[in-house]
């Protein structure tokens, strides 16, 4: 290090300029992000998608294969799943938004609490350790056996598991940063303990939690499928995806397209998602990058 | 006698968008058997690029040779494939490194991964490998290797290690030894028996040696010859007492003059001035273990008493371990002390409540070692700088336009403010430390190891710099190094630590004139180079 050195590297470069070489080095990050605009424009604009109501019986056209009518079909009562299958990604990213969106924010707070208040640590990490052990399905299961079918419900029991894996995330970085000198400098300079949190740890953490957010939007999707399909999900008359494929399993060997077709959207979403995660965290965090 | 080692003409490309073309540029050098080249440079300089492109570990993907000649024993090795070069390291060209501790397998017995050498160059049986294991073990001057042949590496100290990286590397007689920076993790005292060590080997087993450094004093303590580079070429080589005493390069006499005296310059005793800092006894000790692991108590730091006036520099000089930079931050109230008073013009803080001590915070201010990690690297430095003075209620702009004052003042542009540390350099960015910790207007300024992560020429600077403004604020300097060189040029007294304790404190010129403790002449006979005044050049 001579000091001559230290030339201006423009900020932007840095955090921007490197999303191009990204597409192209990625193909399928790009694919996935486009998939991703898709479910949420069809989320959004679900009644103008040529779409009916999808809670419409219509006992004189049960079973129909695909037509110039109903593009996928009808179910076994006569809906047309066309319609269920588009205004089942509202459920579907209502659900996964909302999960990693509370997760991590719930996670974050008691995650930096717990790696900077060393009295809270053990306590609160015994805890999370304790609601790891328990599959995150069951746990669920029964916290909304407990509560009552409803989409609320249904989010806080798929958020409650997902929380312990981004406290550890978070207590991880926090007692990494904490050691840094620059921390140490903020002390000396009188820095109150929530602003060491909020300016020198916190943006450390945030990389990291992009990324997780990600994953966690993925399985709460899967987790509410699991959960509509084992029927402790979204209550029946909620067009899910999860409830599509629970109700169309006794038809199974006469339409398969009734299960087929949510399956295939969950299936598309949840890989997208992912795959965007993986790329995300080769860009944010290039630690862990692994090629996708 | 023909050479071990030829290097012609070697260029090697860094890849595109890189800060330079070459990483290593028309470099050509040699080396005859039994003797030792040291290649020094400062940080980018190329010098560990050529020691990695002899043995054919440099990254294909960063880095490609663009063109020259590697010669081992007039061997080409550049166009050998990777199976023969695999052949070769280890048994004709071997390499010892900066880190003992990473270059080992923890989980491997130390005797077993000399072994692992013989293992794979030779048809010795298990039997045979291990008697020759010790036999190396013995010949790198290990104690006991019949009991240490078994240890696993964490049971060992830090020259342990090296010697056993060096016995590995010596185990099949290789022509070539290749050294990267091998001592710069290690004591000074570890240090001198190493260097020693390597020395001796070469003298007995006449192995050529490539020894890298940045480190004038080893090069003068070690080298047959010296090759200077900078900027990944060459720009000066020839004996050790030709580059030394009579160099002919600008950059060479520049880094040789840069090279702190071990000899400390006359000062006047501060006598008169106020006491602003004063430690009583004071005492740090860690108690480890619980559940499972027995009780371990260490005693970090045990009665140390301490003064230093205003306008005065205190050094306080010692080993790793020693417990230096546990007082340090004993003092900045980094940790809490476990006994014993720190005044700070006569007014306790050891013992003050988080809140109680908020006053005190800023008359006390810390500049770290590491220049890369003392910054917060998501902050602009401004940021940085203005974020003490606004926490004891400055208006931010009345910080700002004081950050920009202070840039000034360490030799910064102020427009600078708003860029990030990585845009800095290493001495840069211990400037911007320094304006930091100034920012606050402290009456205690305690460095730790300022200027160690810094290459030679850089520290001369930053050296400078703090001195400056001691004078300037009339500042107490707490200065923590293990450089002796150092200590003798900033401190006015200095104060040896040996094991958690003050063993010798004096005037500088007193210490380094008339050593009184064991320990202290110790520390100072290991000293590299100290027979050698550099920067007295013959014309």
């Amino acid at each position: 290090m001579t000091d001559t050195a230290g030339k201006a590297i423009p900020i932007g470069a840095t955090m921007f300029g490197g999303w191009r070489p990204l597409a192209a080095r990625y193909p399928f990050v790009v694919v996935s992000a486009i998939i991703i605009t898709l479910t949420v424009l069809a989320a959004v604009f679900a009644p103008l998608l040529w779409t009916t109501n999808p809670l419409d019986l219509n006992p004189l056209q049960r079973l129909r294969p695909p037509s110039e009518a109903s593009w996928f079909g009808t179910d076994q009562f006569g809906r047309d799943i066309w319609t269920r299958v588009v205004y089942g990604t509202r459920v579907s990213l209502a659900v996964g938004i909302a999960v990693a969106v509370l997760s991590i924010s719930i996670g974050l707070f008691i995650g930096l609490t717990a790696g900077y208040i060393r009295i809270l640590d053990g306590i609160v990490m015994r805890v999370m350790d304790g609601l790891m052990a328990i599959p995150g399905v069951l746990l669920a299961i029964a916290l909304v056996s407990l509560s009552g079918a409803s989409l609320t419900t249904v989010i806080i029991a798929i958020t409650v598991p997902e929380i312990p894996r981004v406290v550890r995330l978070v207590r991880a970085v926090v007692l990494t940063v904490r050691e840094e000198p620059y921390v140490e400098a903020a002390i000396a300079a009188g820095t109150s303990l929530p602003m060491i949190l909020i300016r020198h740890v916190l943006p450390n953490c945030v990389p990291a939690l992009i990324v997780q957010a990600t994953y966690v939007c993925a399985s709460a999707m899967l987790t509410e499928a699991i959960l509509s399909f084992l029927g402790a999900g979204t209550p029946p008359e909620i067009p899910s995806w999860g409830n599509m494929m629970a109700e169309g399993r006794a038809f199974f060997p006469i339409a398969p397209r009734i299960i087929l077709f949510p399956g295939a959207a969950l299936a598309l979403t949840i890989l997208a998602v992912n795959v965007l995660g993986d790329g995300l965290r080769d860009r944010l965090d290039p630690k862990l990058a692994r090629r996708v | 006698m023909p050479p071990v080692l030829n290097v012609e003409n070697l260029t090697v490309q860094l890849p595109a968008g890189a800060d330079r073309l070459n990483a290593v540029e028309d470099v050509s050098f040699s080396v005859a058997p039994g003797e030792i080249v040291c290649v020094v440079g400062e940080s980018g300089s190329g010098k560990s690029v050529t020691a990695h492109s002899i043995m054919g570990l440099l990254p294909r993907r960063q880095f490609t040779i663009a063109s020259g000649r590697v010669l081992l024993e007039g061997g080409e090795l550049l166009t050998k494939s990777a199976a023969e070069m695999r052949a070769i390291r280890g048994d004709r060209i071997s390499m010892i490194f900066q880190e003992p501790m990473t270059a080992l397998n923890p989980v491997m017995k130390v005797g077993d991964q000399i072994a692992e050498v013989l293992d794979i160059h030779t048809d010795l049986n298990e039997g045979e490998r291990r008697a020759r294991a010790l036999e190396v073990m013995e010949a790198v001057r290990l104690p006991d290797p019949e009991r240490m042949i078994d240890a696993y590496p964490h049971q060992l100290s830090g020259g342990q290690r090296q010697r056993i990286m060096i016995a590995a590397a010596l185990v099949l007689d290789p022509a070539l030894l290749i050294a990267d920076e091998p001592t710069t993790a290690l004591d000074v005292t570890t240090q001198a028996q190493i260097l020693k060590l390597i020395k001796e080997l070469r003298e007995r087993r006449n192995t050529g040696v490539l020894f890298i450094t940045h480190d004038f004093g080893v090069v003068a303590e070690v080298a047959s010859r010296v090759v200077v580079m900078q900027h990944g070429k060459v720009v000066e080589q020839g004996t050790t007492e030709e580059v030394l005493r009579r160099p002919k390069h600008d950059y060479t006499r520049m880094l040789i003059r840069s090279v702190p005296s071990l000899s400390p310059p006359a000062r006047a005793p501060i006598d008169n001035e106020p006491i602003v800092l004063q430690t009583n006894n004071l005492t740090k000790t860690y108690v480890s273990g619980g559940f499972f692991a027995k009780r371990r108590v260490v005693e970090a730091a045990k009665d140390v008493n301490l003064l230093v006036r205003r306008g005065e520099t205190l050094g306080v000089v010692g080993e790793s371990g020693s417990g230096k930079s546990t007082v340090a931050r004993c003092i900045a109230r980094l940790i809490d002390p476990t006994d014993g008073a720190i005044l700070i013009k006569g007014a306790d803080v050891a013992k003050l409540s988080a809140s109680a001590l908020r006053p005190h915070r800023k008359r006390v201010q810390i500049v770290f070692q590491d220049p890369y990690r003392s910054l917060n690297p998501r902050r602009n430095v401004g940021a940085s700088i203005t974020e003490g003075p606004v926490n004891f209620g400055m208006s931010p702009q009345a910080a700002h336009e004081r950050a920009r004052e202070l840039m000034r003042l360490v030799g910064l542009d102020p427009d600078a403010l708003s860029r990030f540390p990585h845009q800095f350099s290493g001495g840069q960015r211990q400037r911007v430390c320094i304006a930091r910790a100034l920012a606050m207007e402290p009456e205690i300024l305690v460095a730790d190891e300022p200027v160690s992560a810094l290459d030679v020429s850089v520290q001369a600077q930053v050296l400078e710099l703090i001195d400056d403004v001691r004078k300037r604020f009339s500042l107490a300097v707490l200065f923590i190094t293990h450089d002796l060189r150092v200590a003798a040029q900033v401190c006015d007294r200095i104060a040896v630590m040996h094991k958690g304790e003050v063993v010798e404190e004096g005037a500088t010129a007193a210490v380094f004139g008339a050593p009184q403790h064991a320990y202290t002449r110790a520390l100072f006979d290991s000293a590299p180079g100290r027979n050698f005044e550099f920067g007295k050049f013959e014309t």
